[in-house]
């Protein structure tokens, strides 16, 4: 029988595997999903038939109401807020591992009849091993990675939605509490691995059981900690930092309960975080460290004094919504460079129906996608797929690079610091080294932009000062809706 | 304990074998469906609810049990969901291999 359950927790991870590779190509990736989603079901099927049900009615409803939550959650919410329902998703993966790891050493906690004590060993259960000191470590371990997921998911899923700042938060000190949590959370894994013995009666079921809660408490507050001082823009390398956590909380979850389905499913999904994490760090040239400290403090961003408003010595051309519809029907190419103003605008059906109209009229549009344009890993792509935007219009930025020479207009739509020509000239600016789009070498630019005042990350776009740029002011779905108008009575 | 270490560095690996290879494209859905398969904490969450004596490890078990069914089931709906809108240009084919060639 428990061959039985291995075996099919073989299946399981072998399908998330195969799943996987079928996300290389969007041809393929939906009947990937559905085949990890399958993968899914064996494992917990499998996980019901085996083992003996003590009380199938709580499992029974706690399935049921997770999946009816997780069913409305996933078919009502918008498209625009997808980055939001990620770090939820993502933070409900780190709670799940980290209270499965306090369920683990809650096994060895019974009420007292009497009150009193809180808790004792049951040393009846003649099943149960003692919680050794490795076990005790993996499962502080469990326990720390998997709250700060869920807390620093919550802390992002506010600034994304922006019900938080979504510029860096920090107060004096802040370092220091941080370094003194991460202290105070190492110290209360220590009573807690303390506690463990090696027998029932080595056990110190008072230090097992505060360790924990403290544990559990120092790690909370460190995942608001981490999180909260980091800035809008680098929003994207934190939600995939904190979707490798989730994996990694399941793997350590996976070791405590001696469970290979979770050790592999774990680990896959800790790889996969940490590549998009690379990834995105790379497309903005900065390092994991300086992203997780840049919002305070760090060597460039936070440092400087912001500039608020626009360079007072030099003056952008304004342009008018006719012109910019005169210079797009005429052109031979027109490249669309989406960013976060895009989507905080949600105009992604308003360029998809001036990109079709361009191009009914001979025009070749495409699209240029910055790896880190708005606020996840892959967000342009998913606001211009909801406007039925076909994937092979969507080029990536290496790809486009070299056809701005023979681009006429490039179109700038809420996109900033990636479209930012200081990042290859000007060895002073923070985003120097960046890879950009070189929008600047197109024949023409048009910037869709509410006013001059500099991005996130604070730096003057000297982008906006060209020759051959015009700034069309304004929102961008009211921009958008004008141009195609006017475009239309051509 | 040291087979477990095994299997989690050699399925690493293969993490990053295949995942290197994903486009640019479809980072979202692959974050979201990565991160509903993670949601196989809720093979431990039901062991932990269903199958254990000890009342405490029963409902710590039935919270996480619930967490993760959100994470799983919202987590696969959702990237299916994203992953259907993901669609090629809808023009005939030989248009595009004349362009090229």
């Amino acid at each position: 029988m428990q061959n039985a359950i291995l075996l099919a927790y073989l299946a399981a991870a072998v399908l998330f595997i195969l799943g996987m590779k079928r996300l290389q190509s969007p041809a393929t990736a939906r009947a990937g999903n559905r085949q990890a989603a399958l993968g899914m079901l064996i494992a917990v099927v499998a996980t019901l038939l085996i083992q003996e049900l003590l009380s199938p009615v709580e499992m029974i409803a706690g399935c049921a109401v997770g999946a009816t939550v997780g069913l409305l959650l996933a078919r009502r919410v918008a498209m625009t807020s997808m980055p939001e329902l990620v770090a939820v998703f993502n933070g409900f993966g780190g709670l799940a591992s980290a209270l499965v790891a306090g369920a683990e050493i809650a096994r060895y906690l019974v009420a007292e009849p009497g009150g009193g004590a809180f808790a004792r060993v049951a040393q009846t259960s003649a099943t149960l091993a003692p919680l050794d000191a490795p076990a005790a470590v993996i499962g502080a371990l469990c326990i720390l990675i998997g709250a700060i997921t869920f807390s620093g998911s919550f802390v992002a899923f506010g600034k994304l939605g922006g019900r938080l700042s979504g510029n860096p938060v920090s107060f004096p000190g802040m370092r220091v509490l941080t370094a003194l949590i991460l202290v105070g959370a190492l110290a209360a894994g220590g009573y807690l691995i303390y506690g463990a013995g090696a027998s029932f009666a080595a056990m110190d079921m008072e230090a097992i059981l505060w360790g924990t809660l403290a544990l559990g408490g120092f790690a909370l507050a460190l995942g608001v900690l981490l999180v909260i001082p980091i800035g809008g823009a680098d929003m994207p390398v934190v939600v995939a930092l904190l979707n490798a956590y989730s994996g990694l909380a399941a793997a350590a979850t996976g070791f405590m309960l001696d469970n290979t389905a979770l050790i592999v499913s774990g680990a896959l999904v800790g790889a996969s975080g940490l590549i998009l994490t690379s990834i995105m760090c790379e497309a903005m040239n900065r390092s994991l460290l300086n992203v997780l400290l840049g919002g305070f403090g760090g060597d460039s961003d936070g440092g400087g004094p912001a500039v608020e408003g626009a360079r007072e010595d030099l003056t952008a051309q304004e342009t008018s919504v006719e012109d910019v519809a005169i210079q797009l029907t005429y052109a031979e190419q027109v490249v669309i460079v989406p960013g976060y103003g895009m989507a905080v605008a949600q105009a992604q059906h308003q360029v998809r129906e001036l990109a079709d109209m361009l191009q009914a009229r001979g025009v070749t549009v495409k699209y240029a996608i910055h790896p880190v344009a708005g606020r996840m890993p892959g967000h342009m792509n998913v606001l211009l797929a909801e406007a039925d935007v076909p994937y092979d219009q969507l080029y990536e930025m290496d790809d486009i690079n070299s056809e701005f020479a023979m681009t006429d207009v490039s179109l700038v739509i809420g996109a900033n610091d990636v479209v930012n020509p200081a990042a290859r000239t000007d060895k002073a600016s923070p985003v120097y080294g960046m890879p950009i789009l070189d929008v600047d070498r197109s024949g023409a630019v048009v910037v869709l932009k509410r006013s001059l005042r500099p991005g996130y990350s604070g730096i003057e776009n000297m982008l906006f000062y060209h020759d051959n740029t015009r700034m069309l002011f304004g929102d961008a779905k009211d921009s958008l809706t004008n141009l195609a108008a006017a475009v239309k009575n051509l | 304990m040291l087979s477990n270490l095994v299997i989690f560095v050699l399925a690493a690996f293969i993490g990053f074998e295949i995942i290197s290879k994903v486009p640019q494209t479809l980072h979202t859905p692959l974050m979201s469906g990565t991160n509903a398969i993670s949601g196989i904490t809720i093979v431990g969450a039901l062991v932990a609810t269903g199958m254990v004596a000890a009342p405490w490890a029963k409902w710590i078990g039935f919270a996480a049990l619930v967490v993760a069914a959100i994470n799983v089931v919202g987590g696969f709906l959702v990237t299916d969901r994203m992953l259907q809108m993901f669609k090629p240009k809808q023009r005939p084919a030989p248009d595009a291999s004349a362009e090229t060639s």
